[in-house]
């Protein structure tokens, strides 16, 4: 069964979003979804780049307020 | 009060001597014992180890003997924990002993595991160990020249081993008057060289002036060692003559066989460092699943947080701190230069251009961390 799980890497410089998102992606299984919570800039644009060059699916991403949300699904 | 430290490295040894001064009454008194258990009478230094894959430093001026570094009154033991019965509050070692608790810190670190990436173990220099740190300094002496590829696994303990490396290899490569003869490529995770977006912007032109180049986005997937290829997951390849990895890591077994945590990171409250679900339950250093660097220095800041909320949990019956998301880390620069990163989980590190001074503080600190982890600093 697939799982979705939420990773919450608001308010950190080290190892940052990615760094956080590549950690859990390793560990979860084909078909869960993560989702990320980051206050960095950079990684608003790192992420998808990251997700679409390896081959997985950005399933949503949007900002409210300070904070993106982006919901990836691991497809391999 | 039975207090229970499992791990005698830089988390579990700031924080042991430093409750048992602020404790010091209370264990007079028997109304308090602490209790540490490690899998290893010696204690290493582990930053010690990029010193020895360059020669700078010896093996054994790594180590001390654990005990010679504890507080009297600690009740030290070698017996690695081979199950945690969190239910029950306490554990079981490797010599079949029971070890009840009220309260109990986890700092048992992290390890490497070069064998999750298929041909890195075969095709890379690794310097995270002491052996692989010495065939590391082997392997340089020997080498002829051509090209030098620098790969980094996830998670990794001290995130700035990477821009280090660079650092230190056109150092010895100068040294030797070689560095016509050898090309540096630096391959990074994410989309920039560093994750700290400060140590980026300061990194990448001192890699163009130095003529190091870089590719990010670059996970490594596997290593062809036979044809000297490393092949990313984003499909791209890295050709090398010389490899040298920052290996990915995982927490110990025994956390994860446990199920404390996946990937062996405790699930941990970043302010209070409890253990989710678990009041009793204290996480420090490497093994926390904190989106917070896994260095000695988060280890330490970690530890004298928890050792001043455990000692006033004893005497006034409530914690008194929040860790802040500090970290302190040097930055050798090469050349004898160095320069530092301090940030929490609010402030950014703001970096100085780098001088000799820090760098010989450095080297200092390679000696007063024995002071440090014996709370003398
Ligand atoms: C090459 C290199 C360079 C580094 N450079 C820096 C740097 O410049 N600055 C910096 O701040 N950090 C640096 N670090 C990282 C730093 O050394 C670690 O982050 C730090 O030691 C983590 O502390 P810890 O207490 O969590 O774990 P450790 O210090 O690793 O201690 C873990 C302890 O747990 C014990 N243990 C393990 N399993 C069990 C068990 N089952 N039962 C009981 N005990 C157990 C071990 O014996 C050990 O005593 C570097 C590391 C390396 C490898």
């Amino acid at each position: 069964m697939s799982e979705s799980k939420t990773i919450d890497a608001r308010n950190t410089f080290c190892p940052g979003p990615l760094m956080e998102l590549i950690t859990y992606m390793k560990q979860a299984n084909v078909g869960d979804t993560l989702e990320l919570l980051s206050t960095d800039q950079g990684s608003a644009a790192d992420v998808p780049e990251w997700v679409n060059k390896v081959g997985h699916e950005i399933v949503s991403n949007e900002k409210r307020g300070d904070v993106w949300y982006i919901t990836v699904r691991k497809t391999k | 009060m039975k207090i229970l430290v499992v791990g005698g490295g830089t988390g579990g040894t700031i924080l042991a001597n430093n409750l048992a001064r602020r404790l010091a009454g209370e264990i007079r008194a028997r109304k308090v014992q602490i209790t540490m258990l490690s899998a290893s009478e010696r204690h290493m230094y582990q930053p010690g180890l990029l010193y020895v894959a360059f020669g700078q430093m010896m093996p054994d001026q790594l180590y001390r003997d654990q005990a010679s570094l504890l507080e009297f009154s600690i009740d030290f033991h070698v017996d690695p924990v081979e199950q945690f019965q969190l239910d029950q509050n306490q554990v079981k070692t490797k010599s079949g002993k029971t070890y009840p608790y009220d309260v109990l810190v986890i700092a048992t670190g992290s390890r490497i595991v070069p064998e999750e990436v298929p041909g890195l173990s075969e095709g890379a220099e690794l310097f995270y160990t002491e052996e692989a740190a010495v065939k590391m300094y082997k392997r340089l002496r020997e080498f002829q020249g051509g090209k030098v590829a620098i790969v980094v696994g996830v998670p990794h303990k001290c995130p700035i081993a990477p821009v280090e490396l660079v650092f230190s290899l056109h150092s010895y490569f100068k040294t030797r008057g070689m560095l016509d003869k050898v090309k540096i490529k630096y391959h990074y995770p994410i989309g920039r060289i560093h994750t700290i977006e400060n140590v980026a912007k300061w990194a990448k032109p001192e890699f163009d002036r130095l003529g190091v180049e870089y590719e990010t986005l670059f996970n490594v997937k596997d290593v062809d060692a036979a044809n000297k290829v490393v092949n990313s997951e984003e499909g791209t390849q890295a050709e090398y003559d010389l490899l040298i990895a920052i290996p990915p890591h995982r927490g110990m077994e025994v956390i994860e066989k446990d199920q404390l945590g996946q990937g062996g990171w405790i699930p941990t409250d970043r302010h209070q460092l409890t253990m989710m679900g678990r009041d009793n339950v204290y996480v420090l250093g490497d093994t926390t699943n904190l989106p917070v660097s896994k260095t000695g220095s988060a280890a330490h800041f970690e530890a004298e947080v928890v050792a001043e909320n455990i000692a006033s949990i004893v005497k006034i019956g409530t914690p008194v701190r929040d860790y802040d998301g500090k970290v302190y880390c040097f930055i050798e620069a090469g050349h004898d230069n160095a320069t530092y990163a301090m940030f929490n989980y609010q402030n950014p590190p703001d970096l100085k251009p780098p001088n000799k001074s820090m760098h010989w503080f450095k080297m200092s600190y390679n000696q007063m961390y024995w002071s440090s982890v014996r709370g003398l600093l």
